[in-house]
């Protein structure tokens, strides 16, 4: 992580504003120097509206539902490999297949061959973040009852898959802290975007 | 092909023929698109209209009876897309109820009245705004493309590369739209964006609850929350009630359904933003967060399946766009792309819009491939094929830019040529 952020942020910055990111409570009430067809907000505008209502750590802890790659995120709980083969078999099999591989919906496992690329977009060769499968599977899994899974289930049917893939053994156990300890083997592959207008094509 | 002489045939009446072929299934050979085109039914015979009354004013407008443009759907999946007739299409902006669709989880059902955009995270104010506190903040509007990263993927590999595929089927996953809301960058100000924040995630309410991580920087520049699409409130395929727009980037990190953004100081590594919608290259890296869509250009007539019935004088006309601001030029090859003229740009010439380019061609009734090829404003060259298989290999997805070509045969049907010059 520590090292993409930096070019990433770089990058960003770089390619498309003017101005740095806003620095907070302390800053002036101008925002900062808008894109030519982003119409700012007029010079006598207030510095705050007031439209809309705050919102309390309650309520935000409603939707805040989305998992970071250090772990940021993951609920209490957890799951084995054999919790998540009963999880998969009632839950996931009939669009991903027997073993992740036959759909008719996504391939869930890699195939084996290291020497391929691309690997296709399974979870073992490609997915950078073991954190990202917990994130999307609680978020939009099963696809026809998304959210039906305890979180316990869902750490459950992540270590199936994970061990499906080759990449923990079939006695595991993940939670929070196991799952964010995985490292993908894909991870080192990603990298930020280099192109940057002009004649040459990346 | 003695009907499709006959003097005054406007193209419109050979985009009818060109459905009509397509009524049944598009064409699937060219020969099946030359036997269909003469066998193509009379105009319908209607009273004269000078000598009957009109019908009365209506609450809700149609469009003629000789003119229904439809949307091409491939699979009626939860996760899937349907696709713009842009061979179909003048101008540029895109009919709404023709925008191009792409869900993931079905598109939701959603009423204005109940929904809130939650923003937290690295913010001095968490708040909850409902479409009416977002209404009364200052407005915008800008007519902006969006455009789905895999777009033109149909034409990439040498070994199946395609003859009878339309633009629509080819580039489809294109629309342009005015749209209205109000800026993020309006909106961060109000909630407070903390020092040290650098990306935001943007998550809707559809049942995939589908999220992108975004840099703050786009985030404060020209991103957009947009509650209205070509005057009207945004339709539930395009996000009702409330999308984000980011111009110029990829149609995916426009967040549809957006219930909630948070600020946060780095990227939440969604599955969109690593599984999909990240781009494996040649050298064995993969490329991600390749958010701008970058300059290119499609003929949009002649193209497949349409035929010319005789040679003369024929108007080349297209569609160029560059998420990098605005299109500074574009070419036309009629020779296979060993000469190249500047096509007229219709102004005005907006950036990170579609442009409609025109050409006027005398065709002399033999074999040819005509290409186009944009330029923007950095003085990125819209690449050949070739180019983009040198710097990314052929097995990279998403992000397919390059040229595209049509063959005009000497009877002169088109198909999709750029085999032809492989």
């Amino acid at each position: 992580m520590r090292r993409l952020f930096p070019c990433l942020a770089a990058l960003a910055a770089s390619a498309c504003a003017p101005e740095p990111p806003p620095a907070g409570s302390e800053r002036p009430a101008q925002t900062p120097e808008p894109a030519a067809d982003a119409p700012g907000l007029p010079g006598h505008a207030p510095e705050h509206f007031g439209f809309g209502s705050a919102a309390s750590p309650e309520r935000v802890a409603i939707w805040d539902i989305d998992v970071k790659p250090d772990g940021e995120g993951l609920p209490p709980g957890s799951g084995s490999v054999a919790d998540g083969r009963r999880v998969y078999e009632v839950s996931c099999l009939q669009c991903h297949g027997p073993t992740g591989t036959e759909g008719p919906n996504d391939r869930l496992v890699s195939a084996s061959e290291w020497e391929q690329w691309p690997p296709g977009r399974a979870v073992g060769m490609y997915w950078p973040y073991a954190t990202t499968l917990f994130d999307y599977t609680r978020r939009a899994m099963p696809q026809t009852t998304p959210g039906t899974l305890s979180d316990d289930e869902v750490y459950a049917v992540v270590a199936y898959v994970l061990h499906l893939n080759g990449l923990v053994p079939a006695d595991a156990v993940l939670d929070a802290e196991a799952l964010a300890a995985i490292e993908m083997p894909a991870r080192e592959r990603f990298v930020p975007d280099n192109r940057t207008g002009g004649p040459v094509v990346r | 092909m003695p009907n499709l002489h006959r003097p005054g045939l406007s193209r419109r009446a050979w985009l009818a023929a060109a459905t009509g072929t397509a009524a049944t299934g598009l064409a699937l050979t060219r020969l099946d698109a030359l036997k269909a085109a003469p066998f193509q039914e009379p105009p319908p015979q209607l009273p004269d209209p000078t000598k009957v009354p009109g019908r009365f004013v209506s609450e809700l407008g149609r469009r003629a009876t000789g003119e229904q443009p439809r949307r091409l759907v491939r699979a009626l999946a939860l996760s899937s897309s349907s696709r713009t007739p842009l061979h179909e299409l003048q101008g540029t902006i895109t009919p709404s109820d023709l925008h191009f669709e792409r869900h993931h989880a079905g598109v939701p059902e959603i009423l204005a009245e109940g929904h809130e955009l939650l923003v937290h995270g690295m913010v001095d104010r968490p708040m909850v705004f409902r479409m009416p506190d977002l209404r009364r903040y200052p407005q915008a509007s800008r007519i902006c493309f969006i455009e789905c990263s895999g777009n033109g993927g149909g034409a990439y590999s040498r070994s199946r590369m395609p003859t009878t595929i339309t633009a629509q089927q080819l580039d489809g996953l294109l629309s342009t739209s005015e749209w209205t809301g109000v800026m993020l960058s309006t909106i961060l100000r109000e909630v407070g964006v903390k020092p040290g924040a650098s990306w935001i995630l943007a998550e809707g309410a559809d049942a995939a609850v589908m999220a992108r991580s975004v840099p703050l920087e786009k985030a404060m520049d020209d991103a957009m929350l947009a509650y209205g699409q070509n005057g009207e409130a945004i339709r539930p395929e395009q996000g009702y009630p409330l999308r984000l727009l980011l111009p110029g980037w990829e149609g995916n990190a426009m967040v549809k359904w957006l219930r909630r953004i948070e600020v946060s100081d780095r990227p939440t590594m969604t599955r969109d933003e690593t599984s999909r919608y990240t781009d494996p290259l040649k050298d064995g890296t993969a490329r991600q967060f390749s958010f701008v869509m970058e300059a290119k250009s499609v003929i949009t007539f002649p193209s497949y399946p349409y035929v010319l019935p005789e040679r003369g004088w024929w108007e080349i006309e297209g569609l160029a766009w560059t998420g990098r601001g605005r299109i500074t030029r574009v070419e036309v090859s009629t020779d296979g792309g060993r000469s190249w003229t500047d096509a007229a740009l219709q102004r005005p010439i907006l950036p990170k819009s579609t442009v409609r380019f025109r050409h006027l061609w005398n065709w002399d009734g033999r074999q040819t491939v005509i290409l186009s090829r944009a330029t923007d404003e950095t003085g990125y060259v819209q690449p050949t094929v070739q180019q983009l298989w040198d710097a990314r290999g052929e097995g990279t997805s998403y992000h397919h830019n390059h040229q595209r070509a049509w063959r005009v045969a000497a009877d002169g049907a088109v198909t999709f040529g750029l085999g032809d010059l492989l």
